[in-house]
């Protein structure tokens, strides 16, 4: 056989090599704990977001490679779901619900006073990044609206000059009553 | 001695203060040295008392609420642990009316027992509707569903037993039993209530499933938005595996329930059986078609009984007390008991357990009060938001299933949210579109793309942009929606526009809707 030009096959990169430590430390051990649970990605991905609070784009490959899934699978399940957060959150997230029960209450004027004391629209973080501000649809404490979770506490019953005393309470104004 | 005061742990008490008001009686009482027991409840469902706290005296047990933090010392003070006289005194707990005047078959033990606590949960008649199932064959217990006339509570009502039975006729080495715990409905809670109040009872109410349909694995899928129901479902079923009423070997009996609690993750499309089948087989929770029916292909591929919390909760009292027992109370077709609930704008919002027939009016006025505003009530939504708006005209209604139906409504999981006269329906039906929008899984084109196009017609409607065209085309647009979408998001989303539209018309006229500005 002649001799031929040798043809470098490149090498793929491992996935999830080029994630740092922790990260990649948190993926595998989500993994490890469910793998053996029927349908296990969403255990694995609310295991990560337990963790270290949302579910940054990098660690898609190495948790599609685990599962032997696609990363276009995986992203398609991070994407549909409203909890899973593709970007850094704040400090803390603020739950704040939009639905019938609390908008017979004054939800929506707490909504539009919740924007403008943390200068953000739903989705957004704080200037001082102390503050997600995200709208649920529901938290079940439908006889005591307006209601709103921080940090799995609920509270109800909420006006805006509650809310000013619960964010000013957790450290810092974040600007609360600006533009008021 | 020791006196026990009992105090919530159920999610509404806590957003009313109960941790603070549970801490201060703790110190409080050990400050003046006092032996008393604190036992974490559920909630009774009375919530404009909350935190309710309760305290066991020789004449059974004396309510005091709402409490706060503040009031503890004032309690003590006024000698509360043996049921003494207090600013806040409400009597014997179960003489209030609005609890006395209930029909509790489900909900009995809600903010009675410790929810964790199994002996508690066994001493107030827990597990011995399994105790029955165990010696039957599935085929009676199957039967005994079907008579008791029990219907689906999750909002579709189909007769359980029916649904049961074709599970159970159907072929298959491995089989499931689904708890849609997904109750994402605004304006109910009575899921939420149950399994932070009483878990084990919807854990027997699933081993009998499995017992009576040949399934072996359940699943409880939860919505995550209920992290203190996780906390006590999660307690509940360790200790149900540890004492042998879960396993491999249920109750020595040699047949094996294992269940699975899963958390949802803020999609309220999953609360539709199919899309939750799919969310739990691990994707995107995009609804399957029908048929075939999840009791014969449902979750991965196999027969599949997937039953609202209720429902399954409502099980354990018909095995206990027989189907003749729960079909006696109700109304036409709609027979046993249903555990409503009262939000929005409501003086005395709660959970009420009563058997069908019962008036809206009377729930709304008798138990509700009427508004928490003290303005008059212009519109209730019942059925949640793919429900219809009903004004005062249709109070009457008895809460029946078919009674509803015919008048244009849908008794759903049986919320009712209550608007005061400052509502603006027309914002209100945007709404509706825009939730639509929001939360539409996207497989179908009428509920994807018409959700959008109704929150643009419904603008231009309230702008008085050609109203009468903008009319007739939200209504061909609500027609269109309600018969070519694949599932109820997009098909019932009309119900709500449709009716603030019908009875609120006044609304979306461009004068009305400056006034409600203005006001």
């Amino acid at each position: 056989m002649s001799e031929r030009k040798r043809v470098m096959i490149p090498i793929r990169v491992e996935p999830g090599s080029d994630l740092p430590d922790a990260e990649r430390r948190v993926v595998l051990e989500a993994v490890q704990n469910n793998r053996a649970l029927e349908g296990s990605l969403l255990p694995i991905l609310h295991a990560i977001q337990d963790r270290i609070g949302w579910i940054p784009p990098r660690l898609l490959p190495l948790i599609a490679h685990e599962l032997n899934l696609s990363r276009a699978e995986v992203h398609g399940v991070v994407s549909f779901y409203h909890y899973f957060r593709q970007h850094q959150p704040g400090q803390h997230v603020i739950f704040l619900c939009r639905a019938e029960a609390c908008q017979a209450v004054g939800a929506v004027q707490l909504e539009a006073h919740a924007k403008r004391a943390l200068g953000v629209d739903f989705h957004g973080t704080s200037g001082d990044g102390r503050y997600t501000l995200e709208p649920v649809y529901c938290l079940g404490n439908c006889a005591t609206g307006p209601s709103l979770m921080i940090d799995r506490e609920l509270h109800g019953r909420m006006t805006p000059e509650r809310f000013d005393e619960l964010i000013g309470g957790r450290g810092g104004g974040a600007g609360a009553g600006a533009g008021a | 001695m020791s006196v026990t005061v009992y105090i919530p742990r159920e999610a509404t008490a806590l957003s009313q203060g109960a941790q603070a008001v549970a801490l201060a009686v703790g110190a409080e009482a050990a400050r003046r040295q006092q032996a008393v027991q604190i036992v974490r409840t559920g909630s009774r469902g009375l919530f404009w008392l909350e935190p309710l706290v309760e305290v066991g005296t020789g004449a059974g047990r004396i309510g005091y609420g709402p409490v706060q933090a503040a009031d503890v010392p004032g309690l003590f003070a006024a000698g509360f642990l043996t049921g003494g006289q207090h600013p806040l005194s409400l009597g014997p707990v179960e003489s209030i009316p609005y609890l006395k005047n209930q029909e509790r078959l489900t909900c009995g033990r809600l903010g009675v027992i410790d929810p964790v606590s199994l002996e508690d949960y066994r001493a107030h008649g827990g597990y011995e509707g399994l105790r029955n199932a165990l010696p039957m064959e599935p085929a009676a217990i199957v039967k005994e569903v079907t008579d008791s006339g029990l219907r689906g509570r999750g909002g579709a009502a189909f007769p359980t037993g029916i649904k049961w039975k074709t599970v159970h006729d159907a072929p298959g080495p491995q089989k499931y039993i689904v708890c849609n715990a997904d109750e994402g409905d605004s304006g109910t809670f009575s899921d939420r209530l149950l399994m932070e109040g009483d878990p084990f009872c919807l854990i027997e109410g699933m081993t009998i499933a499995g017992l009576a349909v040949g399934a072996t694995r359940g699943y409880i899928y939860l919505r995550c938005e209920y992290p203190h129901a996780h906390d006590t479902m999660t307690q509940a079923i360790a200790t149900a595996y540890a004492q042998g009423y879960l396993g491999a070997d249920v109750l020595g009996s040699g047949r094996a329930f294992e269940l699975q609690l899963r958390l949802g993750a803020g999609a309220y499309i999953c609360g539709e059986e199919t899309s939750l089948l799919e969310s739990l087989e691990g994707r995107r929770g995009q609804i399957r078609f029908k048929p075939p029916l999840p009791a014969l292909k449902g979750l991965f591929g196999c027969p599949t009984v997937v039953n609202n919390v209720i429902s399954f909760a409502s099980v354990p009292i018909i095995l206990q007390r027989g189907a003749k027992f729960y079909r006696d109370y109700g109304m036409g077709r709609s027979r046993g008991s249903l555990p409503i609930q009262l939000a929005g704008n409501i003086a005395r919002g709660g959970l009420v357990e009563r058997a069908f027939g019962v008036s809206l009016r009377e729930l709304l006025y008798d138990y509700g009060g009427g508004t928490r505003s003290g303005r008059p009530i212009r519109a209730v939504q019942v059925g949640g938001p793919l429900g219809a708006y009903w004004p005062e005209s249709k109070f009457d209604t008895p809460l029946d299933y078919e009674a509803f139906a015919a008048g244009g409504g849908m008794l759903g999981h049986g919320g009712i949210v209550v608007f005061d006269d400052t509502v603006d329906m027309a914002a209100q039906a945007r709404y509706a579109m825009e939730f639509c929008a929001i939360e539409s899984c996207g497989k179908c084109t009428p509920c994807r793309i018409g959700s959008t196009r109704g929150v643009e017609v419904i603008d231009r409607l309230v702008a008085g942009d050609r109203a009468a065209m903008q009319q007739a085309l939200l209504r061909d647009l609500c027609d269109t929606m309600l018969n070519g979408s694949l599932c109820a998001l997009g098909g019932l989303t009309p119900f709500p526009v449709l009716s603030a539209l019908d009875y609120f018309a006044e609304d979306f006229s461009k004068p009305a809707a400056l006034q409600a500005a203005k006001r």
